[in-house]
């Protein structure tokens, strides 16, 4: 190619070692001394089969538990699991070994792994595989496949599950040789775990399992094309300083990259530095603590007026490890109209691609944050810390004006935002909070007060209802010394809960609390705003007044759970404290609620978020300030 | 809509093609023509793919393909500083009456006739796009029966190689 390429900087940060500009100094930062994750203990080479050579290698990159279920293409790597030191959990449904894998990622920051066998197996990995992609959750998904020369042929229980995934996977790989083992598991794990994590599908052929090999640890990865960038560009983070700097209304963004980076710690300081008020997003609740008092509050469609507000009156967006989702941004042409945007994120494919950043900087916000911090720290000391006293008595004035709260519901029936909090409360921040999708799953978000990350789990980017019970059994495996609370929805649980078996039998005590509203919560909600309160195929029978099919406190009889109903606000709290005292077997509470609670604040879907609503019809008198 | 080349650095392994596809699907990206074909360097594939983007969606069909793990590099390359050809073989009619004319047309935009029969002749022709177009404007009034047509390969102008940082080292 000629010299002055053609190719804008842009085209080519994404995979140069470092940001444009640093392309130059070579590759060396772009890896860590071995990519390979694990002790890497040294395994001299020994024969061994290729189902083996799984179990082995599961176990050199340190894993200790995985969820699964066996099939005809995957039995080979069953029976040395029988011998190994990997905690395998037999669940009831290979989807539940999909989200218990998330759930178990999520709570421990390390790679969630899933078992399954070919064709329908495979397939019923799909949907948690997809939620993994959308909530960058490091996942790896190991899954049978019938032998290679068969490959093509329709076989028995055949399904092309590299083809079918590869639109929800960071990468894939189909294995049909014994020898590549090790390599490409510790490749899966290298990727799904570094830059923007996600999952990875293993699909192993049965002849590769059966196959023998010559088995050594570590492995050599090759992966020429992978290079994630980790630094920021330091003239961007000297710019982002000085924009902070000459701001006179910043809001720190935050989302779920803070938390799989594990910068917290790092976040607070860069927040108490500047001062600025801080949103967290769904995927980033308790990445900053509720607690502090530059929390604002939560963003989005279901956000807070101070947090929406906020995003809306700002001069500038700092933005940590978020997208730009429509679910925070609204319509996007009118989000956030007068900021300028700060732009940190691991993914350069997300700079840029919602909001036009001002300032992009790629990289990890584990590196960034703490460069930027001591960049805005030198600029404040050259130049002067700014005054954000009018911006925090407009904010103030919003938190004491519109503050989260709930009516209590006309039928006379608990309301479900009084529940949840009571969970939040009795339970305490030391707790984990994983919520199915729909009403309850925003109250959670609302209502429970997090003061730590890593905290609450959800199903954010792909919503799956059905995700709480099985990621709060992975969730509860990677954290069996915390109270694991599943708050789920009579729809929802109604997906899952076979999984409460596998809960049972494998002795892993989660609570589950059923914020049983008998209908598809959210769904009725839109139909009671915008279909008028014609309530379509939402009504689920399983509440006051109903058939109630199916009985959940029988239902957890049946499964050998403790299942314990309330129907009244003054038993709420007993009812809590003695799920809290059952430590022995899994808990399930059918908390009877009202239907017609709805989800306030609301941005009404397809328009701008100076609409939101904090009850129905209900905007707030905005003051006509600029 | 803006036309755009990119040459693309892959891995050559199963399924490339299909991600890089996929990509463009699944994104609701527009690809014009792609074409793929092995380079100097073993295991190592280029593809050439022209896009039509609107304004800075090019920037992120770039940055999406790059996240593909066996994607190695993407080089944007503008005509002035690339050299671009499309090939294309043409069947048109042409009897003992119209042969002349048909073969003096292919001439003049040095193509070669590579097949001829009683009423047919078949040519093939290597150009800028814009060449071919203008081969197939003067040769339809003779009746063209059948097309078929590469996507398009290009190939920077000057002594470096693309591949030349992102792969020789090791």
């Amino acid at each position: 190619m000629s010299k002055g390429s053609p190719a804008s900087p842009a085209l080519l940060a994404a995979k140069s070692p470092g940001p444009a500009g640093h392309a130059g100094t070579g590759a060396a930062p772009a890896h860590p001394a071995t990519a390979v994750v694990g002790p890497n203990r040294v395994v001299e080479p020994i024969e061994m089969t290729g189902s083996e050579a799984i179990v082995r290698s599961l176990e050199e990159l340190g894993v200790t538990d995985v969820f699964g279920l066996p099939g005809g293409a995957i039995l080979p790597t069953y029976d040395p699991l029988m011998a190994s030191s990997l905690n395998h959990i037999l669940v009831r449904h290979e989807q539940g070994a999909g989200h218990a894998a998330q759930g178990y990622a999520m709570v421990t920051g390390q790679v969630g792994v899933c078992i399954a066998t070919s064709g329908p197996g495979a397939t019923n990995l799909v949907t948690p595989i997809m939620d993994a992609h959308m909530d960058s959750v490091p996942l790896v998904a190991i899954t049978g496949q019938v032998s290679s020369g068969v490959i093509g042929t329709d076989a028995f229980q055949e399904a092309d599950i590299v083809g079918i995934t590869m639109p929800v996977t960071k990468h894939s790989y189909l294995v049909t040789h014994a020898q590549d083992i090790p390599r490409v598991l510790a490749e899966a794990f290298h990727l799904a775990s570094t830059g923007r994590p996600g999952p990875v599908l293993v699909d192993v052929s049965k002849d590769a399992q059966q196959g023998t090999m010559t088995f050594s640890w570590p492995p050599a990865i090759e992966l020429p094309g992978y290079r994630p960038v980790f630094r920021g560009h330091n003239k961007q983070l000297r710019e982002a300083a000085r924009l902070i700097r000459e701001a006179a209304k910043p809001v720190l963004y935050v989302g779920g990259g803070v938390v799989k980076a594990h910068a917290s710690a790092e976040l607070l300081e860069l927040a108490e530095l500047t001062g600025a008020p801080v949103v967290t997003t769904l995927m980033a609740r308790g990445a900053f603590p509720d607690s502090h008092k530059q929390h604002v509050g939560m963003p989005g469609m279901h956000g807070s007026v101070s947090a929406v507000t906020a995003l809306q009156q700002a001069d500038l967006l700092i933005t940590l490890g978020a997208r730009f989702d429509d679910r925070v941004t609204g319509i996007l042409s009118t989000f956030a109209p007068h900021a300028k945007v700060i732009h940190a994120d691991i993914d350069p494919a997300e700079i840029s691609k919602n909001r036009t950043a001002d300032v992009p900087i790629v990289g990890s916000v584990k590196e960034i944050i703490p460069d930027l911090t001591a960049a805005v720290r030198a600029e404040f000391d050259a130049e002067g810390t700014p005054d954000l006293g009018d911006w925090w008595s407009f904010l103030d004035n919003l938190r004491q004006t519109y503050p989260l709260g709930w009516t209590e519901p006309e039928d006379g029936l608990m309301s479900p935002q009084r529940v949840i909090s009571r969970i939040g409360e009795l339970t305490g921040p030391e707790g984990v909070y994983v919520a199915g999708v729909g009403q309850h799953q925003m109250w959670a978000a609302q209502f429970i007060k997090y003061e730590r990350p890593q905290a609450w789990l959800n199903s954010g980017g792909a919503g799956t209802m059905g995700y709480s019970v099985p990621a709060a059994m992975g969730a509860k495996v990677g954290n069996p010394d915390r109270v694991v609370w599943a708050i789920d929805g009579d729809g929802c649980f109604q997906m899952t809960n076979q999984e409460l078996a596998t809960c049972v039998i494998n002795q892993i005590p989660i609570k589950v609390a059923i914020i049983n509203n008998s209908s598809l919560g959210m769904v009725r909600q839109w139909q009671t705003l915008f279909y008028d309160s014609r309530y379509s195929n939402t009504d689920l029978n399983t509440g006051h007044n109903t058939a109630r099919v199916p009985d959940f406190v029988k239902l957890a009889d049946a499964y050998g759970c403790a299942g314990l109903r309330c129907e009244r606000a003054e038993d709420i709290d007993s009812t809590i404290q003695a799920a809290l005292a059952i430590n022995d077997r899994p808990v399930v509470i059918d908390f009877v609620v009202s239907p017609d609670s709805m989800v306030w604040p609301m941005v009404p879907s397809g328009v701008s978020n100076d609409q939101i609503q904090v009850a129905r019809n209900l905007t707030p008198a905005w003051e006509e300030e600029d | 809509m803006t036309r755009h080349t990119l040459s693309v650095l892959v891995e050559d392994k199963p399924g490339v093609l299909t991600r890089v596809a996929s990509l463009f699907a699944r994104r609701a990206f527009n690809i014009n023509s792609l074409a793929v074909g092995p380079t100097e360097i073993a295991g190592i594939s280029r593809m050439t793919v022209v896009v039509d983007a609107q304004g800075d969606l090019i920037e992120q069909v770039t940055k999406q393909l790059n996240k593909l793990v066996n994607v190695i590099k993407i080089v944007e390359l503008v005509s002035e500083n690339s050299v671009q050809r499309d090939h294309i073989l043409v069947k048109v009619r042409a009897d003992a009456a119209t042969r002349l004319q048909v073969t003096q047309a292919a001439d003049l935009f040095r193509a070669s006739v590579v097949d001829v029969s009683t009423d047919s002749l078949t040519i093939e022709a290597t150009g800028h796009p814009d060449k071919l177009s203008a081969l197939l404007n003067v040769l339809e009034p003779f009746g063209v029966r059948e097309i078929v047509q590469s996507g398009t390969l290009a190939i920077g102008r000057g002594t470096r190689s693309m591949s030349d940082r992102a792969l020789r080292a090791s």
